[in-house]
Order: structure tokens, then sequence, then C-alpha cells
């Protein structure tokens, strides 16, 4: 994926983010089972098995289709907060690169900042609440680059980061934030689900 | 003529059939579809069904979502955001389907409608000008249902046009000429006496108007 980003590309990034989520389903259950219900890894694992069934019965066109079957298989199949909000992420990734056959790295940056407005106007998490808004805000903000690679892997390292500092948070939203001050010291399911879809998508883009 | 189609979000399918009944019985070209309970009959609502129900209700000129409270929001909120030919409108469910009904029954845009559901609940009171003049008439209805669904959305309709602000008098009750709703709830039928005031810059304009439409028969 050198140059553009074409249906077919993004279908072969999803099924790798499908991949990595299944092969993460008990790490996120368990950091899930720390602060949350204990369903994130579950739940996320059961919408992207029913993405990889979704992709393989329809035919996708463009790029924005695919993130909006994406999304619309994560809405109806992810239950709790993680559906609306991941299902809210690439339906406005989707609209935000409509009508191009095939992404480009400034293409691809503009859809992740799409997909960080809807997940903040959706569940209204700001920076600092211990959400997935800690990975995705870091890594839009760094989402550059001349290549989609390059905008991937900025993207991803800098969410990974932004996960890991939310260890010592206390959670302000969701069903963490029932914890209070016991919510300090694990990290955030949603913020490590998030910096493991970006990293599935930029090692997608770097083969 | 494709009209508007409308579709009712509920946590309960009863609650959602429902809603619809009354607003078909209202509204009787238009389509009008049920999202409620969740895909096992609990109570909840479905994305699915949301997005299938505005997929079924469009009939080439959009669709306009109302939806009962909480979650159902959320979702139908995802729903009109993954179509491309729906709206939402935030007004009460049984009032706003209603006057979201008889709007699109008339051939009011999706923006139209959505508005009429939105305003539903009833403006609230102003008090009446002071400048400009002040007209009124008695108006006998002629036409059998008198004041109800189609003729009141016509009378609201033409009234909204004019720079007026129009009350309805029957007995003791009163209505703003805008409001389909609070038209219809004067319960007046045909052989009715009503008083129709007028104040502002084309009082004089809005009661002839009013009088030509009850001449017409309000066009029934």
């Amino acid at each position: 994926m050198t140059v553009g980003c074409t249906a077919a590309d993004l279908v072969t990034a999803i099924r790798a983010a499908a991949a990595t989520v299944a092969e993460h389903r008990v790490e996120l259950i368990q950091l899930d089972r720390a602060i949350g219900d204990g369903d994130h890894g579950e739940n996320l694992d059961r919408g992207f098995k029913a993405v990889l069934a979704a992709l393989g019965q329809s035919t996708v066109d463009d790029p924005s289709a695919v993130l909006k079957l994406v999304a619309t298989t994560l809405i109806s199949k992810v239950g709790g907060a993680a559906g609306p909000l991941y299902g809210t992420a690439f339906l406005r990734a989707s609209t935000a690169v409509k009508d191009r056959a095939e992404l480009t790295a400034a293409d691809v940056a503009e859809a992740l900042t799409a997909a960080l407005g809807g997940v903040v106007a959706r569940g209204k998490a700001e920076p600092g609440d211990k959400t997935m808004v800690d990975a995705l805000t870091p890594a839009v903000q760094a989402a550059t680059g001349e290549s989609i690679t390059e905008v991937l892997t900025a993207a991803a390292e800098a969410a990974q980061a932004g996960a890991d500092a939310t260890v010592p948070l206390v959670a302000r939203k969701g069903r963490a934030s029932y914890l209070g001050e016991r919510s300090a010291g694990h990290m955030d399911p949603g913020a490590r689900s998030t910096a493991l879809l970006l990293r599935a998508f930029a090692e997608a883009a770097a083969r | 003529m494709s009209r508007v189609g409308l579709v009712v979000v509920s946590h309960s399918a009863r609650l959602a059939d429902g809603v619809v009944e009354v607003a078909a019985q209202m509204a009787p070209n238009v389509t009008a579809v049920a999202a409620g309970g969740t895909a096992d009959g609990g109570i909840g609502t479905d994305f699915d069904a949301v997005t299938a129900a505005i997929e079924n209700a469009d009939g080439g000129a959009g669709v306009v979502v109302l939806y009962d409270l909480g979650s159902a929001r959320m979702i139908a909120e995802m729903a009109v955001e993954a179509a491309d030919n729906a709206r939402l409108a935030d007004g009460p469910l049984v009032e706003g389907a209603v006057a979201a009904a008889v709007a699109a029954e008339g051939g009011a845009d999706p923006a139209a409608v959505a508005h009429a559901a939105e305003n539903a609940a009833g403006p609230p009171d102003e008090p009446a000008p002071t400048t400009g003049e002040s007209e009124e008439a008695v108006v006998t209805l002629t036409n059998e249902i008198g004041l109800h669904a189609r003729p009141a959305a016509t009378v609201a309709r033409a009234m909204t046009e004019i720079d007026a602000t129009v009350t309805v008098h029957f007995g003791t009750a009163t209505a703003d000429g805008r409001s389909v709703l609070a038209l219809m709830g004067l319960g007046a039928r045909g052989g009715d006496r009503i008083r129709v005031t007028a104040t502002g810059p084309r009082a004089a304009d809005a009661v002839r108007t009013f009088q030509e439409l009850a001449a017409d028969n309000f066009g029934d």
C-alpha cells in the first residue's frame, strides 16, 4: 500500500484488525474486568467477527462503503458503549472519505480526525477522562506523513503512548468512573483497543 | 406526488405500532413505519430495525425519524447518520408523529415535517402584538369533518405564511391558527360556527384567507 488505499486494501486492513482483536481478546477482557464490566474484549471480538462475515457477504465498491459496513455492523453487534462509539468513529470516517476511489495519506488523516470527532460527539468524553479519546486524540495529532504507512504508524505509536498514559488516571466517563480513585493503576481497555486497531492498520499498510 | 415518510423509534414495539396507527389515521397517504423493541422482542431499540424502517419509509422524498427516550435517541441518531435520506425530529412522540404526519400528508419537505414535529408541544405563549390592525369574522364550517387533520393542516400552513397573529375561537376554547394540533384540539366539526380573530400588519388578509379556505371546504 505504498500509493493509495483502495477498497480491497482497506478490507485487508480491517481483516488484520479483526485478527488483532481476536488475538488480544483475553487481554482486553482482563483490562476491562479490572475497571469495567469485563465485556470489552468479548464484545469487540464478536463485533469484528461479524464484520468479517459482513465483508464476506457484501460487495463494497469504495473505501467509504467498507468503513460504513464496518460501522453499521459494529453498532448492531457490539454491546455496551463500545459499539456505538467505534461504530460512530467508522461512520464519520466513512462520511469523511465519501466518493473517493482511493485514499491518500491526507484522506487517512482526515478520516481519523472525523472518527475522533464522532467519538467525542457520541461519548462526550474529554482528554484525561480515561477513555478511548485518550488514545485517539494524540493519534490524530500525530497523524501526519508522506505515505499512509507513515500516517498510520505515527498515529498508532501516539495512540499506544496515550493508552499507556491512562494507567494513572482516575476515570471520569464510562463504567470505570463508578470506581473513582480505584480506577487508577489500570490501563483503559477502550484506549488499549484503539491503539491495537491503529497498530493493525499501520502494519497492514506497511505490507 | 412522493411524500416524506416517517419512522417511529420506541423502546416498545407496541408503543411504536400504536403511534404509527394514530399517525396513519391522520395521514392516509403517508408511509409511517414502526421500529420498536429489540430484535428478540424485548424492551429496547435495535439499530438494524431502525435502519430497515428508514429504507421502507422512503418513497423518494426523504424520511423524518421520531424517537421516544434515552438510548432510542442515540440509536436513531446513528441510523439517521448512516442513512443519507433521513433527519431526526426532536419532538414529543405522539403529538410530534401526528403533526409530522399531517405536515407530510400536505406535501411538506423533510425540514418542514421535522419542524412540525418539534413544535408539536405548542409554541410558547406570546403576548398579542399591540400594533397593526385587528380583524375578526365568524365562519360556519360546511365541510363534514370540520377543522380536523387535513383542513387543520391547510389552515395552519396558510396562516404561517401571513404576517398576522391568528386565533381561532370555538366555544370557550381558543387555538393558535398556525398550530395543526391546537386547531384539531378545538374539535370543531361540520356545521359548527367558529370565530377567527387576527392582529398584526396583515390581519385582514389572514381573516379573508381563512374565510376563503372555509368556503372551499378547505380543499376537501
